[in-house]
């Protein structure tokens, strides 16, 4: 799939553009502070409804304008979707798709799909779980879009559950039959059916995304395979509760969920949060026997960032259609042996965004469509 | 800002609910310009609407009377009750002439967040209506959201060791709806709510 046609409207420095995108490699040059960023931003939030670079959608809205408009002509096979999302924060989005209005925004998640490179990747490997929980829920979504309803009941149930810790434990625990304690069982119960729903799914996620990030490590860093695995990429899912062995269905997830929910009902009660369940899960990454948390060197982490993205693009890839690569600053981060990696594998890739400060960052081969970008402003020369 | 009471106008209508403060604005402007006997009238209906109407001293329906009107209606099967949320579900319901037995409307749903709790809902005197056994069904029609699923659950744990039926609305598909504009939890949840075609 790719993008032809982008359009903003007040979103981030941009008071209205339209730019006209092909198939291939396109390069937005310019100095920094341009707005080479807000565009490929821009395509990412038509695909997953939120900004790699900030949780909230205020910075999204030029400053000035209530909200934001984003639309873009998608081409799959030879088949055409205009998606249209306004971004109205402190309200909720909405989206068209086709021009017909969308009951809910999050429907028109998955009909793009993106993997977006970033400098910020290196927390993948060396920042807080969070960051790796959201690299697996995005990946969810942009495989299953059903999951964004899930993810989004799960954070409810969770806030509603905190709240109602919090009045409990402050009344006391002493008296019987208080009735916070008596609907916390309820709320444990929906606890258990959608983080287990939550957790299963990211179970399989990352066992179908185990080999393509073995794989890919070795093209990026170049490694020689050692027998028996000896410094192979890898990744495990670190549960907060212990899972029951074997291959598990959600009704046991579930189950299990709920059996630690009761075991941690004191210490929950004290410190007036959920301390299980997939909020607080993480993912372990290991190259040979070590983690790489603590062990592995800068490169070393580089070159991990790059094969979990790289991982999950073939995944998706896998599925069917091409996602819509996108390369934002990346070039300048890596050295030329994992510039010439990328490289490669954007040459045979249906549509790929790269921005850059200087064309000398861009191998010479990808400046195929280039386009300059200063003052919010897109100049566009299409052919080489 | 507008002058003095044209503002106190746009600021009450903004306090309503789903109106901004450009609705507001318009409606305020849309009375400025509209027949003095017509905003009298509007005017009239407001201050009544607060003076006469009350709740349902047994199912807290909205009524004029002591009694709503299904309350008061004889011809009612008494064993089957109806819980929702609010008086508007009620209305919803009747509209479906479906349903002959009667209502209990809890005022809302469990939601700490908002700080509702069992006991800011009418659930003290669902128990007392239940109390006589003159109920055999209740069937549970909060909305099919997070916070009405934790409703029924909440009921249901409380309402079946009384030995009484409890039932839960369906929910799924939408008559004369495509299947392919289904959204996929909808969808997924008619899934799961599928039934055996040959009863």
């Amino acid at each position: 799939m790719y993008v032809s046609l982008l359009e903003l409207i007040d979103f981030r420095s941009y008071p209205h553009t339209e730019v006209p995108l092909a198939a291939g490699v396109s390069v937005f040059l310019g100095p920094n502070g341009q707005g080479k960023t807000n565009l490929v931003e821009a395509v990412d939030y038509i695909a997953t409804q939120s900004s790699h670079r900030v949780s909230s959608d205020q910075p999204l809205v030029r400053s000035g304008a209530d909200r934001a408009i984003v639309r873009a002509q998608v081409q799959r096979d030879d088949r055409q979707a205009l998606i249209e999302v306004e971004i109205n924060p402190g309200g909720s989005n909405r989206a068209r798709l086709n021009g017909g209005q969308l009951t809910k925004a999050r429907e028109a998640l998955g009909i793009l799909r993106t993997v977006l490179f970033s400098p910020d990747d290196l927390d993948l490997v060396k920042g807080d779980p969070s960051a790796r929980r959201r690299f697996l829920d995005d990946l969810l979504v942009a495989r299953q879009p059903r999951f964004a309803a899930v993810r989004s009941d799960y954070d409810r149930v969770l806030r509603q559950r905190n709240t109602l810790l919090k009045t409990a434990g402050r009344s006391g625990r002493s008296r019987p039959g208080d009735s916070a304690l008596s609907t916390l069982e309820v709320w444990d119960a929906h606890l258990a059916r959608t983080g287990a729903e939550l957790l299963s799914a990211r179970l399989s996620l990352t066992a179908d995304l185990r080999p393509h990030l073995t794989k890919h490590y070795t093209e990026v860093a170049q490694t020689v395979p050692k027998p028996g695995g000896g410094n192979d990429a890898d990744l495990s899912y670190r549960s907060s509760f212990p899972l029951p062995p074997g291959a598990v269905s959600r009704p046991e997830l579930a189950e299990a969920l709920l059996g630690q929910v009761a075991v941690r009902r004191d210490d929950e009660l004290d410190r007036g949060v959920t301390l299980v369940g997939p909020h607080r899960d993480d993912v372990t990454f290991t190259l040979g026997w070590l983690p790489t948390r603590g062990y592995s060197s800068h490169g070393e982490s580089w070159s991990f960032a790059l094969a979990l993205r790289l991982a999950a693009f073939s995944l998706l890839r896998s599925d069917g259609d091409d996602p819509v690569l996108i390369l934002d600053d990346v070039f300048a981060e890596l050295d030329d042996a994992r510039r010439i990696r990328l490289a490669e594998l954007v040459r045979e890739t249906e549509q790929v965004l790269v921005t850059a400060a200087v064309p000398s960052d861009v191998p010479a081969d990808l400046l195929e469509h280039r386009f300059d970008v200063r003052d919010a402003k897109v100049t566009g020369a299409r052919a080489r | 800002m507008y002058e003095g009471v044209v503002q106190d106008l746009v600021d009450e209508l903004g306090r309503l609910p789903g109106i901004g403060p450009k609705s507001a604005q318009r409606i305020a402007f849309h009375l400025l310009a509209a027949d003095a006997t017509d905003v009298h009238r509007l005017a009239a209906v407001l201050a009544e609407v607060k003076e006469k109407v009350r709740f349902c001293s047994v199912c807290a329906n909205v009524t004029e009377e002591e009694l709503c009107r299904v309350c008061r209606d004889p011809r009612r099967d008494l064993a089957l009750l109806c819980v929702v949320e609010e008086p508007k579900d009620v209305l919803a319901v009747e509209r479906t002439r479906e349903f002959r037995g009667r209502y209990h409307v809890l005022g809302g749903a469990i939601s700490p967040i908002e700080g509702i709790g069992p006991e800011q809902l009418r659930i003290r005197e669902l128990m007392v209506r239940l109390a006589d056994g003159t109920v055999t069904e209740v069937i549970i029609a909060t909305d099919p959201n997070l916070e009405g699923e934790a409703t029924a659950t909440y009921l249901t744990r409380l309402l079946r060791p009384m030995g009484l039926r409890v039932t839960r609305l369906a929910s799924g598909l939408p008559v004369g709806g495509d299947l392919e504009y289904a959204d996929e939890v909808t969808l997924g949840r008619a899934f799961e709510g599928r039934r055996s075609v040959d009863d």
